[in-house]
């Protein structure tokens, strides 16, 4: 049972795709939340919501789950990707993979390496300075109903106040968009839910969910340096 | 040779069932120590490979493919016969029966065809047990359509692809034996020679097809399910790699050759578009179900076909000659395969053929379109149904029923068949001729059987269509399991057959010497030369029709052949491993032994009946007429070591069931 | 006779199993549009023969798309530009005059190459072996073919995965070296008949076990396979054998 858990091919598909929707659902989360910055009142209620996520012991024993979950997709990933550069040790001399799939779903591992190279910088400007070493930006806290409050919204006016910093974010979002409109759909058909009854909605999904997303995040770096927020 | 066909007495109904009631068996603990070689691995060879090991047999079982699963059995398209009558339209075993033997233009054994028509209901059961996705209609049940030669709605298939889904069948089957180790797979390995020792076949000499080195392979009894041999005309609807080598090796060593010269020329088949041609394509006989087969009534019109004036859809209704329709008004496009290639090759030696060459007459779809598109704007309640939507909606139904076939035509044509009728010509396809077989399916050598295609016995001088599977599946799954026994019951004190007996010793030695001198020919035409000219030489005057004359030319031309070949044929020898034109070396030289004698049995045989039309025998309308005073036997010829001086043995065929007559169709 | 195309072929040549191999360069001369790829191929090999070469070897047999032995990687696709056909279905007359054509054989751990262009495809049928079939023994009176009523949309289903011909495009064609869809079509055939279902947990573990075994790459759903497969094999298959197998695997025993 162990070894058809972990081991086959299949399983190893299986975890990649669970891990996936796992941690789409946490883009989800994150994408809705760092969206209150855009309610342009100053970061207040980004603020409320950043504090309720750092403080929420459910959150807190979450954000391992998330960790863990992160590094077994790289993991997984990073295993299918050797394993399948393997089974074909000698190369075509002539290749057109053009002619019958997209690039993008060619290059997932590429994509997710991208991704986990913005993903270092990104935990190092927030993650970091929120948990361990504390914020850069002065004064660190805001008061808010009596409440004091970790002023997340100035550290974030702060570090996308660079141009390079927001020029790496947008390229980031640039690799999510591409490894989603794979990852989304390919996560259902490795889950085999993708019945052709459904196969048209899940497409729709996947489609959308990868534009919105990305385009979201983007739009918070852009918009902080041009400040279109305020 | 004394042949003794072995049939049982008792009625006709009563013999197969009196025959398994008492023959000898084999106990299970006995059967693990009786090998059996099984050579080939299509419907007869993969289902009896499958069948003996389950029994318990310990099988070995050889192909020259890559795999068992792509033997040629896979090409075959429109389905398989089996008298179920679930349609409710009046089969029954004995008409399928009745209907094989006339089909057969009454040349084939009565026993052995009631036998076949017996078990053809058990074969649908067996494949649908095995998960063989016949087609079914809305209510869940399995559907039926008809093939030439009946009035009955009997075949049962899967699109157009009925050969492949049943070869899977037994494949899996098969592969289930394999897995189990019940059954030892040698792929890529071509059985060269069979060994006997003691007047009984012991064992075979097989090359490795990759390595080039020979085997020997012992066994309590060897049978051979490799085929026909319709590659003797070069051009045919075989599969590239389709030999007679097995079975011509085994009539060289004593297995008497049934009826080589019945040959069945296809109707429907692509025409050859130019010399660069290595193979025909098939259009599957169901096509005849839904397609009209015509030519321009008025040479004008095919003068302007020829020169791409005219399209065929642009000539009207009334100077289209339906010559089958007009000829046989009570079978009309269904008429058997024979029939219906003399007729085409009629309508086209008068000048009517379509195509640049002349060889080619129209299968036309458009009022099935029609008729179909009519029913199903009826279903879907569409009342004032255009014209256009009709056709589109009956186009559908077609590609549902034959989508496969047209896609295959229009890649190889380029031209689209629901809109512009299809193109075909007559070609060989299947061969009724065969190892001869009693009726336990042994040949004249004790210990060595033939199944399937490979043998000569239920199809007479001509096969109708969906037959062909039916027998395969019949011979492999359903009879020799039973009949191998009765010989085998003999053997179970023999124990191990040693492979290193002066017999193996001389058996390889003899292949060996003969891979030696084509390898050393130092010749300059490649072996296909050869092939080609002797397929001419087949097809003009041992096709569809045939003359003293000719016949007699033809033998006089096939000797040459020889001559060159052995003196001229260049063997590239740089190395053993995967030579690919040394194993179309060996199988070119035993076809054109084999060619030779079709030739000598053709011209034997004073009569024409099924697809053996010898033009100075013929009725004064053009229909075959035979000879039942003096013709009315197999003839089974045995090898006398020179293939020029073949000598004639007869089985009489004895009609007790069936009144022989005139065959009518129309 | 009208001339026919002049082309210029870069052809894989080796040996055998252990030969290192490379690319050749030949010319066909003279190539008629009415003749398939195979027939092309035979043109040269007539030449190379004539000259006293050793001729390409390449597997082939029924020639009409069926038997699944046709194997060549041409121009960088799996049989060829044409989509929905073999290699020997495809004809000169998707090329045109003065093309380069390179033709190489499968390429995949799973698939070792025999010579030039022919490869060793025993991989897929050690995986049938290890479970695509029913376990019925030849008797013939399991029970009456019309007893189990099957629902059209499921036999057809099930015939659409049964046409697979087991070529291999789909190894061949995949950028990760997958046999998916060959094993999810064999898989999906018996899962959606209902004579499959007494052995269907068994068979799909047994068979993707096998599957891994051969040093075939995994699924990463790229759909490439799809494309290029001469029977239209739908990516549907593999989504089922997906489900198939995770069923077998937590659904927990009765």
């Amino acid at each position: 049972m162990a070894k058809g858990l972990f081991g086959s091919s299949l399983m190893k598909k299986f975890w990649m795709s669970i891990t996936g929707l796992f941690l789409i659902s946490f883009l989800l989360v994150h994408c809705a939340l760092n969206a209150l910055i855009f309610a342009n009142d100053g970061g207040m209620l980004f603020n409320q919501g950043a504090h309720f996520m750092g403080t929420n012991i459910i959150i807190r024993t979450m954000e391992i789950v998330l960790f863990g979950g992160l590094i077994a997709h790289v993991v997984d990933g990073l295993m299918l990707f050797f394993q399948n550069r393997s089974a074909r040790p000698v190369k075509y001399a002539y290749e057109k993979p053009s002619a019958s799939s997209k690039w993008y779903s060619r290059s997932m591992a590429l994509l997710g390496t991208l991704i986990l190279l913005f993903l270092i910088l990104h935990l190092y400007h927030f993650w970091l300075r929120t948990r361990i070493t504390g914020l850069t930006v002065q004064p660190t806290h805001v008061f808010f109903e009596g409440h004091k409050l970790e002023d997340l919204y100035g550290e974030m006016k702060f570090v996308f106040s660079h141009l390079w910093v927001v020029i790496v974010y947008v390229l980031g979002c640039f690799s999510l968009f591409w490894h989603l409109l794979h990852g989304f759909r390919s996560a259902f058909q490795s889950l085999g839910l993708n019945y052709t009854k459904y196969k048209n909605g899940i497409a729709f999904c996947g489609d959308l969910f990868s534009v919105v997303i990305p385009t979201v995040f983007a739009a918070m770096p852009v918009s902080m340096y041009m400040g279109w927020v305020h | 040779m004394e042949l003794n066909s072995k049939i049982p007495d008792g009625s006709l109904d009563q013999k197969w069932t009196k025959y398994k009631g008492n023959v000898r068996l084999v106990n299970p603990a006995n059967k693990r120590s009786i090998d059996v070689i099984v050579v080939g691995t299509g419907l007869a060879g993969a289902s009896a490979a499958a069948s003996l090991a389950e029994m318990g047999y310990s099988v070995k079982a050889l192909c020259f493919q890559d795999s068992p699963r792509r033997a040629h059995s896979i090409a075959a398209q429109g389905g398989i016969n089996a008298a179920k009558n679930y349609m409710n339209d009046g089969d029954s075993t004995y008409r399928l029966f009745y209907d094989t033997i006339k089909g057969g233009d009454y040349r084939s054994r009565e026993a052995n065809v009631h036998r076949l028509a017996e078990v053809s209901a058990n074969i649908i059961d067996q494949c649908v047990a095995q998960g063989v996705p016949f087609a079914r209609d809305y209510g869940g049940l399995l559907d039926n359509r008809s093939f030439g030669g009946t009035q009955v709605s009997r075949t049962f298939y899967a699109k157009g692809q009925t050969g492949q889904q049943l070869l899977l069948g037994a494949y899996s089957a098969l592969s289930r034996q394999i897995g189990k180790g019940t059954v030892e797979m040698l792929n890529r390995h071509e059985m060269l020679d069979v060994v006997i020792v003691d007047g009984k076949a012991r064992g075979i000499i097989a090359r490795n097809l990759v390595t080039g080195e020979l085997e020997r392979h012992s066994a309590h009894a060897v049978v051979l399910c490799t085929g026909g041999y319709g590659n003797v005309f070069f051009l045919s609807t075989n599969a590239m790699g389709s030999n007679v080598t097995a079975a011509w090796r085994a009539h060289k060593r004593g297995a008497a050759f049934g009826n080589p010269c019945f040959t069945q020329i296809h109707p429907t088949c692509i025409p050859v578009s130019g010399d660069h041609q290595s193979k025909l394509t098939l259009m599957s006989e169901s096509l005849r179900n839904d397609g009209r087969i015509w030519v321009p009534k008025h040479k004008e019109d095919v003068e302007a076909i020829r020169a791409k004036r005219l399209k065929p859809q642009d000539i009207p209704e009334d100077r289209r000659d339906y010559y089958l329709e007009r000829r046989y008004p009570a079978f009309g496009n269904l008429v058997p395969r024979d029939i219906a290639s003399r007729a085409a090759k009629e309508r086209c030696d008068e000048g009517f053929g379509v195509n640049a060459t002349g060889e080619a007459v129209y299968l036309d779809f458009s009022s099935a379109i029609i008729r179909y598109g009519k029913a199903q704007a009826n279903v879907k309640g569409i009342h004032n149904a255009t014209d256009q939507q009709i056709i589109e909606l009956g186009t559908k139904v077609v590609e549902q029923k034959y989508g496969n076939l047209f896609q295959m035509y229009e890649q190889i044509v380029a031209e689209n068949p629901y809109t512009t009728p299809m193109m075909i010509y007559p070609a060989v396809h299947y061969t009724m001729g065969g190892l001869w077989v009693d009726y336990e399916l042994m040949t004249s050598v004790p210990g060595l059987y033939a199944c399937g295609e490979a043998n000569f016995s239920d199809h007479g001088a001509n096969r109708l269509g969906a037959s062909a599977l039916m027998q395969g599946l019949a011979d492999g799954y359903f009879v020799l399991p039973y009949t191998i026994g009765n010989y085998l019951a003999d053997e179970i004190r023999t124990g191990k057959i040693s492979t290193q007996s002066p017999e193996f010793e001389e058996a390889e030695k003899n292949v060996r010497k003969q891979i030696d001198s084509l390898l050393n020919n130092n010749g300059t035409e490649p072996v296909d030369h050869y092939h080609r000219r002797l397929g001419k030489v087949m097809w003009n005057e041992c096709g569809m029709a045939r003359t003293e004359k000719g016949l007699k030319w033809a033998i006089a031309e096939i000797q040459q052949i020889r001559k060159e070949f052995y003196a001229n044929a260049r063997v590239p020898n740089q190395s053993l491993y995967m030579n690919t034109e040394l194993a179309k070396a060996l199988r070119v030289a035993d076809f054109i032994d084999l060619g030779e004698l079709m030739c000598w049995d053709a011209l034997n045989r004073n009569e024409s009946c099924g697809g053996h039309f010898r033009e100075e025998y013929q009725t004064e309308d053009g229909e075959a007429l035979r000879d039942d005073e003096n013709f009315k036997y197999v003839s089974a010829w045995e090898w006398s070591g020179d293939p020029s001086a073949p000598k004639l043995n007869k089985e009489e065929l004895i009609y007790e069931n069936i009144k022989v007559q005139q065959r009518s169709y129309k | 006779m009208e001339k026919g195309m002049n082309l210029k072929l870069k052809v894989w040549r080796q040996k055998s199993t252990a030969d290192k191999g490379g690319i050749v360069d030949y010319n066909v001369n003279n190539v008629s549009p009415d003749m398939s790829f195979l027939e092309m191929i035979d043109v040269l090999n007539e030449d190379l023969v004539k000259k006293g070469d050793d001729p390409v070897a390449f597997d082939h047999d029924c020639r009409e798309g069926i038997c699944g032995m046709c194997s060549m990687f041409i121009n960088g696709e799996a049989h060829g530009p044409n989509r929905g056909v073999t290699t020997c279905q495809l004809h000169m007359r998707s090329f045109k005059d003065g093309d380069t054509v390179y033709v190489e054989p499968w390429r995949s751990e799973g698939f070792p190459v025999i010579k030039d262009l022919m490869v060793n495809r025993g991989a897929f049928d050690r995986i049938q072996q290890a479970g695509g079939f029913v376990s019925v023994n030849t008797s013939g009176r399991t029970m009456d073919a019309n007893a189990i009523p099957i629902p059209k949309e499921d036999a057809d289903k099930a015939f659409d995965a049964a046409t697979c011909i087991g070529c291999g495009a789909c190894v061949a064609t995949c950028p990760n070296g997958s046999a998916m869809l060959f094993v999810g079509a064999k898989v999906s055939q018996f899962a959606l008949l209902p004579q499959g279902q007494v052995e269907r947990k068994d068979r799909v573990l047994n068979m993707v076990k096998q599957m891994d075994e051969e040093g075939f790459g995994n699924c990463s759903n790229i759909g490439a396979c799809e494309v290029q497969c001469p029977k239209n094999i739908s990516l549907e298959v593999i989504a089922r054998m997906n489900r198939e197998y995770l069923t077998a695997n937590v659904k927990p025993e009765n």
